[in-house]
């Protein structure tokens, strides 16, 4: 590869990344479709339509800063969901019903 | 029937519950080493069972730093790849086609942001891939190093570079990793409009004067053998190939892609009544696929060296756009800030 004189970039990642959410079509919640840079809330915005709704992709967007999503932890993930495992009669086919009886 | 129905969920639940304290009990017992190999061997087991490795798995590292290259060098073929097209915007022969051409360079601006997206979900960060490209330390698809001269090498790019992207990104689109794989889908279904524009393009030049089907012509003949070259080297020769195959990141072979590509396009280019630039080109009735001559691939190795046509120029116009955007970067973060302060003075 060809050097250059190399370029050190100062103003590193002073735009902040966000994530952005699509609702494609009345009717539907909206929808992770990916993520962006952007200074402020405004400008993530106008750069979401930009990138992710070039085709009427969208008729509403969501927009927010990354570091102020909480998630829940991969590697906590048996841990965390452990309390809806065991419970099989939240589910209709845990009860028997005899043949004949409709409507349920 | 009915109380053996009962009983097997009743055992199904102890069973449940066991497990659930077993488990416990193994979490106490491993260190934090054998935890490690414990979530590798997870991830094996998704790999082996086609599950989607999603971002905040647990990963090898060597997994996620073959990603961030592949990922990164991938985005930055699409920024890259505005360049030798954007070089024709203000040339466009009709205003229909300049519209068309500016939506199609604006898409791989996009198609290049999905994609840097995709890699800051595995930690890199967007700024210091940017780096790297403009210094030079990360590649970028050798494909854009060669020139636009005509109007004709516009409309081969669409239906040629931008066809071999889309037999890549086809198989990419079921590739091992989550964002990588949901990027290459929105991608792909873009691209089509690209390499459509490219034939249409390409046809009126090829249904033209007798000067315009030259134009064509010669558009073929200089981008048929770099658009077999974007597949890479022979898969024996292919450093990355095996392991990127064997984690599920690649679907298919170099060499297989590549012949799907040849398969999908000689007959187009037969039906636009030109020639392929290969005289060993023949097509094999036993096997139902063509046989095409050996790649150049020194001028490939060159290309590669960032010794092609156009390598420096590319770069220079990457630091160019990088340096002079600066003061708008900045403007808007400063911008951002006032308008902060000004809220908390009302507030």
């Amino acid at each position: 590869m060809e050097k250059f004189e190399e370029i050190k970039m100062e103003d590193k990642n002073n735009w902040s990344l966000y994530e952005v959410f699509v609702r494609s079509k009345q009717g539907l919640s909206h929808r992770h479709v990916g993520s962006l840079r952007a200074p402020d809330d405004e400008i993530a915005l106008q750069h979401a339509r930009d990138v992710y709704t070039r085709r009427n992709e969208g008729i509403s967007i969501w927009v927010i800063r990354s570091e102020l999503i909480k998630s829940s932890q991969p590697d906590e993930k048996a841990e965390f969901f452990d309390p809806s495992l065991d419970k099989v009669y939240r589910h209709p086919t845990f009860y028997h019903i005899p043949d004949g009886i409709e409507h349920m | 029937m009915f109380l053996f129905g009962r009983f097997n969920l009743i055992l199904k639940n102890r069973l449940t519950l066991f497990l659930v304290y077993r488990k416990i009990d193994l979490r106490v017992i491993l260190t934090g080493n054998e935890r490690m190999e414990n979530n590798y061997q997870k991830f094996e087991q998704n790999i082996a069972n086609d599950i989607t490795i999603e971002a905040k798995d647990e990963m090898p590292d060597a997994y996620r730093k073959t990603l961030i290259r592949q990922i990164g060098q991938h985005g930055h073929s699409e920024i890259v790849g505005m360049l030798p097209e954007g070089n024709w915007i203000t040339r466009a022969p009709t205003l229909k086609r300049k519209a068309v051409l500016l939506a199609k360079v604006q898409d791989e601006a996009g198609h290049g942001l999905y994609l840097y997206s995709a890699a800051e979900t595995l930690g890199a960060d967007r700024d210091d891939m940017m780096e790297k490209l403009i210094n030079g330390k990360m590649k970028y698809s050798s494909i854009f190093n060669y020139p636009t001269l005509t109007w004709a090498d516009v409309a081969a790019i669409g239906w040629l570079v931008d066809g071999a992207a889309i037999v890549n990104q086809v198989a990419l689109c079921r590739t091992s990793y989550g964002p990588y794989a949901r990027a290459m889908v929105r991608i792909c279904k873009e691209e089509s409009f690209h390499q459509r524009q490219g034939f249409e393009a390409m046809m009126a030049l090829a249904n033209g004067t007798p000067e315009q089907k030259q134009m064509a012509q010669d558009a073929v003949n200089r981008y048929w053998w770099p658009a077999l070259m974007m597949f890479g080297p022979s898969d024996e020769h292919s450093p990355n190939s095996a392991q990127s195959l064997a984690w599920k990141v690649k679907r298919f072979g170099n060499d297989e892609l590549r012949q799907k590509f040849v398969d999908n396009t000689v007959p187009q280019v037969l039906q636009l009544g030109l020639e392929v630039p290969d005289p060993d080109l023949k097509f094999n009735e036993e096997t139902g696929h063509y046989e095409f001559g050996e790649i150049d691939w020194h001028e490939f190795n060159e290309v590669i060296a960032g010794r092609g046509p156009c390598n420096h120029e590319r770069i220079e116009a990457r630091r160019k756009a990088w340096e002079n955007g600066k003061w708008v970067r900045d403007a808007a973060v400063v911008y951002a800030k006032k308008q902060q302060l000004e809220a908390n003075k009302v507030a």
